[in-house]
């Protein structure tokens, strides 16, 4: 067991877990932060996406002893009280059916939001690629990327993108 | 609904969310987290569906397990609506589990609208009959004059009191006689046939919704458990000193298979969720106890295991289907002399389809918390899962360890999908069986191997098919052979022709046939069991025989309708061919049937009937010289009755139309020997989305009861889109997936 200081959603935390033990089991098990799921192991189905120095990343090939950076997860994606451009699309738009993957999925969409503000349905595609939904929400989920593109593109003075690299 | 607006509207809810920091805990009334299902603090039990708060809040309990077919939202929509509710005044809770109360408390087969439908009527009429009540008392008026609409009680002179006012007083009102019940006209419905959001939109896109996988119990350890890769062998002996010295393991242990944990009073799930032998491994974190299951070496005993394969089987079928015969189960005519005679044209084709896993993205888990009785009191359990049916754990704790129900607690947490897969509960027979050994809270969480490996499988199978023509272009004939599997004689669940197969009802002159194999590998419902597969075969080959014929397919399969009826009537559960017949013509008409298209795209059409539903659909695709398909829309017209909520039955139908496309596109599961092929999302590819197609979605909403949309819009995307492939290549597809035939979805 070694000891690991890790930035989560802002704050700082101690926690003790073998070298090679994935962050999204530090997350789950020792944080107790159950937003970002498991759903292959693999880096196939992307439930599991934070961000880590604000890119996106598969937590469950990740080991804790290789996170370079700030944590993100779909839990600190809020911020100051309001919901991400994305999460109030992902409700406009009534995305989910399970809703198991959409934690991972916002947290692409969010990263993808972070570099690119206008992104046609390309960019949607390659940046989503990683990401399953077995339930097939994927017309939604361009729907609502688009949607809170837009909210971008109507406001872009007054919001700070939250998210990616907190 | 502007982005602004929502934001506003959720500012609170946020706010309060956001608060805790790191260990952020959803922060919502303590009400939204209540699972008892008793009166709330302030609130008044009008039935067990409805309660109100003094200061408006309707709360509403939701008896149906969600799995992300809407049912949550969809039947207190229906409750709020009967009782005059406003939407926004409305908090959905889930029900406890509770037989007494709330009857079946189950989700399969496209049922849940249809059997709670009526409920769902009565329990917000007699809710809105007492606040009524109540309103004609406080405001001294006859009732006769009063209406509940926007969470208040109306009278004509424009008064009213709103629910909240009224609830403390409408409680005492006597409960009406069912019989006595008036209901809305359906011209007035305010929230009926919109679009209501999913009611735990906001906990799922925060990263607070807690699913079976997500629980936390004080002092709760960790638990894999390794399954013989040969389905049925067990475990005798395994490296026990080694595994419990890895670190953060607790205990390893051996658990025998167990056919108790099996036996359920529901016929179609008896015998299905027996506990299979192998090695638990228990520790302090997930993590700690797949490391340590990676230097498990186990002893199997194979001697009772599973020898099937998916070559073997393939071979076999062949074989029967030369050799013809089986269980004839209809002979309407003479098929024989219209096959013999010489001016009738005559088609025979093989088709194929492969065994498929559900892989709910969410893999099976469970967590189980084992208490023995002390100083007299009975043994307990307490078990929280995600199930489509969760009464059925309690029989399997009363089977396995003899607890009684009333000692059996379990918490139906929201699946993360379900598909058929979670009304098999042999994952929760696993978890009480480890924590039963311990006597400490665990979590079972499945890996996603053992989730493909150890899954009740969607049947594979083969048809024989035989068509005539006869000179006038008409069908003469129709011959259907189906070669299933069975488990000791018996079909396994999904293989077999329905009795209300269009083919077995619908068709003049039509000999139906069945062989069963024998089979030992575990197979179960997957979304639409039987029909997802007759679908593709028998829709197939009537665009077969339309080009046979050289009729244009869309006219050939009207013919076949006939005239307009039901094929029984009076039952909602039969086919209907006028039904039919205006989903084929919509879908077609929407989707521009006739049109000209570049070279490689072609149109695809299929209708189906199943649990109750009328649906057609028209595929455009695309075939490239690579054989790189692409389905650039599909058109759906789809008769269930009116809609209920336009979003969601939306969304089942968007989600059957890329579910269908996922699983013929790219997924097969094979064995070998009893051992499953596929490990894992690389093996076993779910449709990303860049293969998304534009879906249209037309409802046909006829005077018809409501009927459920879970499952009947997968049926016909499959032949949809080969009769599509035909139409672009002339390239006939006979068997799936069709990556198996060089094809790639793009």
């Amino acid at each position: 067991m070694s000891k690991f200081v890790l930035m989560v959603n802002g704050e700082k935390v101690e926690v003790e877990a073998q070298p090679e033990m994935p962050l999204l089991w530090v997350l789950r098990d020792k944080l107790k932060l159950t937003g970002s799921k498991y759903g292959c192991g693999i880096a196939q189905c992307g439930a599991c996406t934070v961000h880590v120095n604000g890119s996106p990343m598969r937590s469950c090939v990740l080991p804790v002893s290789a996170v370079s950076g700030p944590v993100t997860t779909i839990e600190g994606l809020a911020q100051g009280g309001e919901l991400h451009p994305l999460q109030s699309a992902w409700i406009q738009h009534d995305v989910a059916q399970c809703g198991y993957c959409q934690a991972g999925q916002i947290m692409s969409a969010a990263a993808l939001l972070a570099n690119n503000r206008n992104p046609d349905d390309d960019d949607i595609d390659q940046a989503m690629a990683g990401n399953y939904c077995r339930c097939g929400t994927y017309i939604r989920v361009r729907q609502a990327i688009h949607t809170a593109a837009a909210y971008y593109d109507a406001d872009t003075s007054s919001t700070k993108v939250t998210g990616a690299g907190q | 609904m502007s982005i602004s607006r929502i934001n506003r509207r959720n500012l609170f809810k946020v706010s309060a969310l956001a608060s805790g920091g790191l260990m952020l805990q959803l922060n919502l009334p303590v009400a939204a987290l209540a699972e008892d299902g008793g009166t709330l603090v302030q609130s008044k039990e009008l039935n067990v569906y409805v309660q109100i708060d003094t200061d408006g809040q309707i709360t509403i309990y939701s008896s149906i397990p969600e799995m992300g077919q809407g049912i949550k939202t969809t039947l207190p929509m229906i409750i709020a609506e009967e009782m005059g509710a406003r939407w926004e005044d409305v908090v959905v809770l889930d029900a406890p589990l509770d037989a007494s109360k709330y009857g079946m408390q189950g989700a399969g087969g496209s049922t849940s609208v249809p059997r709670n439908i009526d409920t769902m009527r009565r329990m917000g009429a007699s809710a809105r009959e007492m606040l009524i009540g109540a309103a004609s008392l406080l405001m001294e008026v006859e009732r006769e004059d009063l209406d509940a609409r926007e969470s208040k009680v109306i009278h004509s002179s424009g008064e009213s009191m709103t629910f909240g006012q009224l609830a403390a007083v409408a409680v005492r009102q006597p409960v009406p006689d069912p019989e006595m019940l008036s209901f809305k006209d359906p011209r007035s419905y305010t929230i009926i046939g919109t679009s209501i959001g999913g009611v735990d939109n906001l906990v799922i896109v925060s990263g607070q919704s807690q699913f079976g996988i997500d629980v936390d119990v004080p002092g709760m350890k960790f638990a894999t458990y390794a399954r013989c890769p040969r389905i049925g062998g067990r475990a005798t002996s395994f490296n026990a000193t080694e595994i419990k010295a890895q670190p953060g393991v607790i205990d390893a242990f051996i658990l025998q298979p167990d056919a108790r944990a099996g036996k359920a009073s529901m016929g179609f799930l008896d015998g299905l969720a027996d506990l299979r032998g192998g090695v638990a491994i228990v520790g302090d974190d997930t993590w700690s106890v797949l490391a340590a299951r990676e230097k498990l070496q186990v002893t199997w005993d194979e001697s009772g295991a599973s020898d099937d394969s998916w070559a073997q089987m393939v071979d076999q079928a062949k074989q029967i289907a030369a050799e013809g015969g089986g269980e004839v189960r209809l002979d309407s005519g003479s098929v024989a002399p219209a096959f013999a005679q010489a001016d009738n044209k005559v088609l025979e084709a093989f088709y194929q389809f492969p065994y498929v896993a559900h892989v709910c993205m969410e893999p099976m888990n469970a967590t189980a918390h084992f208490k023995k009785g002390t100083a007299g009191a009975a043994d307990a359990m307490e078990i929280w899962l995600g199930s489509q049916f969760p009464g059925q754990v309690k029989e399997i704790a009363n089977n396995m360890f003899g607890i009684t129900p009333e000692n059996v607690t379990v918490h139906a947490k929201r699946m993360g999908g379900g598909f058929g897969r979670r009304a098999v509960h042999d994952f929760a027979a696993e978890a009480m069986a480890i924590s039963h050994r311990m006597g400490i809270p665990v979590k079972l969480t499945w890996t996603r191997p053992d989730d493909i490996h150890n899954d009740f499988f969607r049947v594979g199978g083969f048809e024989q098919m035989k068509g005539a023509i006869d000179p006038a272009g008409n069908l003469a004939a129709w011959d259907q052979h189906y070669i299933g599997f069975s488990k000791q004689g018996k079909p396994v669940i999904g293989s077999g022709l329905r009795g209300n197969e269009f083919s077995m009802v619908a068709l003049d002159n039509a000999r139906v046939t069945q062989s069963m194999m024998d089979i030992a590998t575990p197979c179960g419902a997957w979304r639409a069991p039987g029909s997802n597969t007759n679908a593709f075969v028998e829709q197939g080959f009537i665009h077969e025989l339309a080009d046979l014929a050289g009729r244009d397919h869309l006219e050939f399969l009207l013919e076949l309708m006939g005239e307009r009826r039901w094929l029984d009537d009076g039952n909602v559960n039969a086919l209907n061919t006028g039904r039919a017949i205006d989903v084929i013509k919509l879908a077609a008409e929407k989707a521009g049937w006739g049109k000209t298209l570049p070279a490689g795209t072609g149109l695809g059409l299929a209708f189906y009937f199943c649990h109750a539903a009328h649906v057609a659909e028209v595929a455009q695709v695309s075939v490239d010289a690579d054989r790189n398909f692409r389905v650039e829309k599909v058109t759906v017209a789809v008769d269930v009755g009116p809609i209920i909520n336009r979003s969601g039955a939306m969304s089942q139908v968007q989600g059957s139309v890329i579910d269908g496309l996922s699983t013929m596109a790219g997924q097969q599961i094979t064995m070998e020997n009893g051992v499953i092929q596929q490990d894992n999302f690389d093996e076993y590819p779910v449709m990303r989305i860049a293969a998304t197609p534009e879906v249209d979605v037309h409802f046909i909403e006829s005077d018809n009861p409501s009927t459920g949309l879970g499952e009947p819009a997968l049926p016909p995307l499959a032949p949809a889109v080969t009769n599509a492939i035909h139409a672009a290549t002339g390239e006939r597809i006979r068997s799936m997936p069709l990556s198996e035939l060089g094809f790639k979805l793009v």
